[in-house]
């Protein structure tokens, strides 16, 4: 978005120097560190956004809990409310309202395009073992489904490893949760 | 939240914190490399449990999530006997990591129905993340079943399950040492 940039109080007279839009928005351009081709946003992350008296309460929801990464997303998330003016304050949620469910449409277009495979949907009964040697899972780089389990954890907690069979590529398969 | 419901979150805790850094000690040793990130993210996982407990006890206790985990002498603890051994052979540990998660599912459905909403809330959402454990757990049951030394490693462990959680092995004061080492060398004063 353009044009915020002589920095102009949208609620000019009321009380809030920003509004909950324009924290969405600063929200929406914040990568997640570990995959940063997709934004906090996109990951389905933020719960809510709310402004009183100047301060912007953002509450927010670990993917995993052992995520290394929840300080760096606290803290720029801290940076950019600070320079729209506002002070800052960021809730950790541990409650289970998180699920890759909640990625959103255009997060599961971006992790496709960078080689990451976006977690299939939940089912009521949640991740088995049946399901992850069935053929549910496509390979992104060549759209095959003919793709195998080769681990169920990766390089980060939230990722598993794959292999297609049809193009050769192992690739990294974003877990159901 | 009462003291007995305290004593229970603290022995989820206690129990994910000292078995999260059994496991890390697979780290760059393990007997495959799939193995090596598997038990290291396990790892990363409890720990990150242990802290999400002790964070919800200690706002009760007007205490910190690091003060609980690391501030209290080693019979305090309140974890079970069997994540504390030290175990280097691979059966045992994969005996362990069957017994253990199999034993976690059972308590972590009773704390999802609990009537406290925080605390179903953290069970179930640390539930999501077990199923990938205990998924893990059952590939390697599957795999060794028919082995003498995984079984027999399996009669072993069983019995410390549920061996009490008032005695410890000395195994645990030789990790404590370890485990609490930097916080106890801290410097009055220094901040992380």
């Amino acid at each position: 978005m353009g044009g915020d940039d002589d920095g102009a109080p949208l609620a000019a007279g009321g009380d809030d120097v920003v509004s909950a839009e324009q924290v969405w928005a600063v929200l929406a351009e914040i990568p997640d560190p570990e995959i940063p081709v997709i934004s906090l946003v996109d990951l389905g992350v933020i719960r809510d956004v709310g402004v009183e008296n100047g301060t912007v309460r953002v509450d927010f929801t670990p993917t995993f809990l052992g995520c290394p990464a929840l300080e760096v997303m606290r803290d720029a998330m801290a940076e950019r409310i600070r320079e729209l003016g506002a002070e800052p304050e960021i809730n950790l949620c541990t409650d289970d309202s998180w699920s890759t469910d909640r990625i959103t449409p255009a997060g599961r277009a971006k992790l496709r395009d960078s080689g990451f495979a976006p977690p299939s949907p939940r089912t009521a009964e949640g991740p088995t073992l049946v399901q992850l040697h069935s053929n549910a899972f496509r390979c992104p780089y060549c759209g095959s489904t003919d793709t195998r389990l080769e681990n169920i954890f990766g390089p980060t907690p939230c990722r598993s490893l794959r292999y297609c069979t049809s193009c050769r590529q192992p690739f990294e398969q974003f877990k159901t949760i | 939240m009462n003291e007995e419901v305290q004593k229970s979150l603290l022995e989820i805790a206690d129990d994910e914190l000292v078995l999260g850094w059994r496991d890390s000690e697979w780290t760059g040793i393990a007997p495959l490399l799939e193995e090596d990130v598997a038990f290291s993210s396990i790892a990363q996982n409890e720990i990150g449990h242990a802290r999400a407990l002790y964070e919800l006890v200690a706002r009760d206790r007007g205490t910190t999530a690091d003060e609980l985990a690391f501030d209290r002498a080693p019979d305090e603890y309140r974890c079970a006997r069997i994540v504390e051994l030290r175990l280097p052979d691979w059966e045992k540990t994969i005996a362990r990591h069957y017994l253990y998660e199999e034993a976690d599912a059972a308590r972590l459905g009773q704390l999802k129905d609990s009537d406290d909403v925080e605390i179903a809330g953290l069970a179930a959402k640390i539930d999501r993340e077990e199923a990938y454990h205990r998924m893990h757990a059952q590939m390697w049951f599957d795999r060794l079943k028919g082995e003498e030394r995984f079984t027999a490693a399996l009669d072993e462990l069983r019995p410390l399950l549920d061996a009490g959680r008032d005695d410890h092995t000395p195994e645990l004061t030789e990790l404590w040492e370890e485990m609490t080492m930097v916080r106890r060398s801290q410097p009055a004063g220094t901040t992380w």
